[in-house]
């Protein structure tokens, strides 16, 4: 065991070399280190934020799934209600024009009643006049008699 | 075994000696070519191999830490940068459980003596004459006696080595000591310490007694460090040395006292730079 100047040596080269480290080794390493650190940990957060995203965004996809369902269940319903309608108003619709067409109908029939039976009722006096002059065969007061037919004929 | 016209203490010795560069009273500054020539020279020489591995692998800690600092990335780390982030936070979870003071100083110097330490300790699995006997060859190349090429590989077996980096780690704890509580307060924790009285008088008489006590805890603290780490290494060395004397039976025994010597390596480094953030952080801190 010789101490000597090796001694010196060594201490100075230590120095050195911790000075060295010091300097140009631990804080660029340390640095990195320190940002990775932080680049993880924003990732982590990132990540977590996103999980939290897409939960509410599903849950709001649900949601308004469920509202589109709904409301194409009400239109459904409504449109169903809607064609009940208009089949029973075109139904209704159907049923008064064809009660109008009855009507009408038989109101011409009447008036076509009731012209036949003018014109008959014309037919008539002259018919019973014709056939009485012809039974008759002789000179009647024309005009007595005619009064009277008409009479008869008015009573028709 | 190198040169098979040695003794085994001739060997062993051999293997003990410091390639040493110095000043000798007689051939003024030469290589020593003997023991007695290297201890004639007294405090002014160098183990010249001592140096050589200690500031190359010292180097290399640095060069590879430097070559991925330079390009650390925030993205995916790959190869390298995996394994100097791994010891970079390693070290740095060791110094935050144990040093709570705020010092841009101590992370990296922590990083510096456990990497440097683990590296020089682990020249020591380094088959014990491969580097030697490489170094005789160059030796002898170079016009020098075989017999007197003295190369030791593992600079923590060289005391030199393990005391100046415990001297400057003593240097710091001073310099810690006196930043966090001044020179008075340094003084006054070597004197006033560990026994203490309300009376003046008493006290003074105490001080001398205090002194001393507090003295050898201060000073036991780099010795301590230094001969923990030479001792541990300078054994292991020495066993590594006598089990590749016993020839052919040296592998199977060579293989069990090299495995089991990775976890001395690695824990002699751990400890070191352990007890060196635990004697930084009492130095900041008040302790009593």
């Amino acid at each position: 065991m010789n101490l000597n100047l090796t001694l010196i040596g060594q201490a100075i080269a230590f120095a050195v070399f911790v000075w060295f480290c010091m300097k140009y080794v631990w804080p660029p390493v340390m640095q990195a280190l320190q940002e990775r650190q932080k680049k993880i940990a924003d990732g982590l957060d990132a990540a977590s934020r996103a999980t939290r995203d897409l939960e509410l965004a599903q849950e709001k996809a649900e949601e308004t799934l469920r509202e589109s369902k709904e409301q194409a269940q009400q239109i459904l319903e409504q449109a169903n209600k809607r064609a009940n309608q208009i089949v029973e108003e075109a139904r209704d619709n159907a049923r008064a024009e064809g009660e109008r067409i009855i009507e009408s109908a038989r109101s011409e029939i009447d008036q076509e009643i009731n012209r036949a039976k003018e014109e008959l009722r014309a037919q008539v006096s002259l018919l019973a006049v014709a056939g009485a002059e012809r039974i008759l065969e002789s000179s009647i007061d024309e005009a007595k008699h005619r009064e009277l037919v008409d009479k008869l004929a008015a009573e028709l | 075994m190198a040169g098979n016209n040695m003794t085994s203490t001739e060997y062993i010795q051999h293997h003990l000696q410091n390639m040493t560069y110095g000043l000798h009273p007689e051939n003024g500054w030469s290589m020593a070519h003997s023991a007695a020539e290297a201890k004639a020279m007294g405090f002014w020489a160098i183990h010249v191999d001592t140096m050589l591995w200690s500031i190359g692998l010292g180097v290399l800690f640095l060069y590879l830490f430097r070559l991925v600092a330079k390009r650390a990335s925030t993205g995916v780390p790959t190869g390298l940068q995996n394994f100097v982030e791994m010891m970079v936070e390693f070290v740095d979870s060791s110094v935050r459980e144990t040093f709570h003071g705020k010092s841009r100083l101590i992370a990296p110097l922590s990083l510096t003596i456990f990497c440097w330490i683990f590296l020089m300790n682990i020249m020591d699995l380094v088959p014990v004459d491969f580097l030697p006997m490489l170094a005789q060859k160059i030796g002898a190349w170079f016009g020098a006696d075989p017999a007197h090429v003295y190369f030791k590989v593992v600079p923590t077996t060289d005391v030199n080595a393990t005391l100046g980096m415990s001297l400057s780690v003593f240097a710091l704890i001073i310099f810690y000591s006196i930043r966090a509580k001044g020179l008075s307060g340094f003084v006054a924790e070597l004197t006033l310490h560990p026994f203490s009285t309300s009376n003046i008088f008493a006290q003074i008489l105490l001080i001398p007694v205090n002194l001393l006590l507090e003295l050898v805890t201060l000073l036991a603290k780099p010795i301590s460090l230094a001969l923990r780490l030479f001792g541990n290494l300078y054994a292991g060395e020495l066993i590594f040395i006598l089990i590749a004397m016993v020839g052919l039976w040296q592998l199977p025994l060579h293989f069990p006292w090299a495995v089991f010597h990775i976890l001395i390596i690695t824990l002699q480094a751990f400890i070191f730079m352990m007890l060196t953030i635990v004697y930084l952080s009492m130095a900041t801190e008040e302790q009593h």
